[in-house]
């Protein structure tokens, strides 16, 4: 059975831009995919297509269990849409917002005005409530847009990059709002930039480039599919770092790299920390004075730029660019 | 923050669908749109600045240069002109819709009203609806200035109301060409102007300022057959105002019905879209 979020095939050309080139999604009921890519990777079109917003030119897509072609007005009531920008009206009170929401999601104007007092008390917005959403903060105007998403309580929930431009303390805030709607049963289709949101909410990653899905699994199979861990030395004095390598070659499962003016060297293991203790007690019997020594695991970031090589294209631009200037 | 969330349920209740969904969606974008005029003053104030400013120029620089029915006396041309001074000010509604539609597009709110299980045309009816309640306060604001400048209903209320009656509704059919123009562009600010430049030609070429008698065959020929022109003849003839000039051209002739059946198709046919439009709309 297919799960509460499915897609097969998704295509959608603009002009020359293939912005979907062949999308397949599912997410089983329950859990939270993460949608991880550059700008302009089509996270926000896979988004755009799966809420009804946007044709694909080809492919078919389901919402819980409702084909988003066929029942478009189906599947919006069974979906909540919490945007990259915070689709609140600025000069309506958060109340209104979310009474006005409430409405046009078919509730009687008594049930929403109801539910949106309980959804501002939820959200720490009660004591703003009656004030226009333009005089809220970042982080309070995007509460509120999460709440109108969940006006109805919907089993299906698609967030489109909601911690971008937030400051750490709001984006933790709304993290923990996001993981007790998880732990509540929803099934949750969020797109992000950053790795580190993918790596703390997502069950599954979809790391998305060019319209395509190029890997998937969990976080920790994207991190071991990327090579392993690795250890790193560095040492105390310039001399010491031949006999460190020599070390090391021993330990190590490839190359070692070292990095002259840092005096660090870098080698990929296998055997976690067992094998750091030993490296440990090697480098101290050859007299091997060390400032510091780790095992590094690969990040989601190591991932992302083994995947898509794309953090080192920008990098190369960019110089190229400062060249020009110059 | 505890327990924010519900289990997940399908708690969306069934569509009404049909004309009653449609109605009372349109009600509620309606009701926002007002609530934000409200709180936007400044907006309503400019929207009276410019026809305010229209009638006294027009009035005290024209007004004795301009011969109607063969008279050059100034009170004569007021009187002539605030049929075209109304008129022109209905259509002006235009930009306000456009520029009220590109910014919702612009600022992400029309896909969230996309991705809610509303009627279709509801976000474009509630606004243009929204509009119409703001035209008619300008309407308002206007009668009065007009009357203070020597302007006169002559034919009684009840045809008086009738000419407001048709200049509403030309405003009504001029906002949903607005709302098209403003799912059209990408920028608030582009709505705005492209909402109003091809406004001009449209007021003025047209009986609405000058008679159309001394124009070119040509050029009375487009005025005379102009949407907007019917509609200035109408409110001439039913407020009882100088200056409708006899013609061989069937809209000046049947003012009235020229101006119902030239608004409702513009309804008809913007209406039909702007909604198709918005069915695709892209931020």
């Amino acid at each position: 059975m297919p799960g509460a979020i499915y897609a097969e095939g998704l295509v959608k050309t603009f002009g020359d831009v293939k912005a979907l080139d062949g999308v397949d999604l599912d997410v089983p009921e329950g859990t939270v995919l993460g949608l991880l890519g550059p700008n302009g990777a089509g996270k926000t079109t896979t988004v755009r297509v799966l809420t009804t917003l946007l044709q694909p030119d080809s492919g078919r897509a389901t919402v819980a269990g409702i084909d988003v072609l066929k029942h478009p007005n189906e599947v919006r009531r069974a979906i909540g849409l919490s945007g990259q920008f915070a689709a609140v009206d600025e000069y309506l009170t958060g109340r209104e917002n979310l009474q006005m929401v409430g409405q046009l999601y078919q509730m009687k104007a008594k049930e929403a005005k109801a539910r949106a007092g309980e959804l501002l008390d939820k959200f720490n917005l009660a004591d703003a409530a009656d004030r226009p959403a333009k005089t809220y903060s970042g982080g309070m105007r995007r509460r509120l847009d999460l709440a109108a998403a969940l006006v109805v309580s919907p089993p299906v929930m698609f967030m489109d990059e909601p911690t971008t431009g937030l400051d750490p303390r709001n984006r933790q805030q709304l993290w923990e709002v996001i993981q007790e709607l998880v732990a509540g049963g929803t099934t949750l289709l969020l797109t992000t930039q950053y790795l580190e949101e993918a790596d703390h909410l997502a069950h599954d990653i979809c790391v998305v480039d060019h319209g395509r899905v190029i890997e998937r699994g969990t976080a920790d199979q994207l991190k071991a599919r990327t090579g392993g861990e690795r250890v790193e030395v560095v040492v105390h004095q310039h001399e010491e770092i031949e006999p460190a390598r020599a070390v090391l070659a021993g330990f190590g499962k490839g190359e070692v790299a070292v990095a002259e003016h840092t005096r660090k060297l870098t080698v990929p293991v296998t055997g976690g920390a067992k094998l750091l203790a030993e490296v440990i007690r090697e480098l101290d019997n050859r007299g091997v004075e060390i400032d510091d020594i780790g095992l590094r695991r690969p990040t989601l970031d190591d991932v992302f730029i083994s995947l898509t090589g794309h953090v080192a294209e920008q990098k190369e631009e960019e110089e190229a660019e400062k060249e020009e200037a110059k | 923050m505890t327990a924010v969330v519900d289990t997940p349920r399908l708690t969306a209740p069934q569509p009404r669908g049909g004309v009653v969904q449609s109605v009372g969606d349109s009600l509620v974008v309606a009701k926002r749109n007002l609530i934000r005029m409200m709180r936007i003053p400044e907006m309503i104030i400019f929207g009276l600045i410019q026809p305010i400013m229209f009638v006294v120029l027009f009035s005290y620089v024209f007004g004795g240069s301009v011969s109607i029915g063969g008279s050059l006396d100034p009170k004569g041309y007021r009187e002539f002109l605030m049929a075209g001074i109304f008129a022109q000010t209905v259509t002006f509604a235009t930009a306000g819709a456009g520029a009220g539609i590109a910014d919702d597009m612009h600022k992400g709110l029309i896909d969230r009203f996309r991705s809610l299980p509303m009627a279709r045309g509801a976000v474009l009816t509630g606004r243009t609806l929204a509009d119409l309640v703001q035209t008619a306060l300008t309407v308002v604001v206007l009668a009065i200035v007009g009357l203070l400048v020597g302007w006169r209903v002559h034919h009684g209320i009840p045809k008086a109301l009738g000419a407001f009656a048709l200049l509403l509704l030309l405003g009504y059919a001029f906002s949903w060409i607005g709302a098209l123009i403003g799912l059209s562009v990408r920028t608030p600010e582009a709505a705005t102007s492209g909402g109003l430049i091809w406004l001009f030609p449209v007021t003025f070429v047209s009986n609405a300022f000058v008679a159309t008698s001394g124009m070119t065959p040509w050029l009375r020929h487009v005025a005379e057959w102009n949407p907007f022109s019917a509609t200035v003849q109408a409110c001439r003839d039913l407020f009882g105002n100088p200056g409708v000039v006899p013609s061989n051209a069937w809209p000046m002739q049947h003012p009235v019905i020229a101006s119902l059946i030239w608004s409702l198709v513009i309804i008809v046919v913007f209406r039909t879209l702007a909604v198709r439009k918005y069915r695709s709309a892209t931020a």
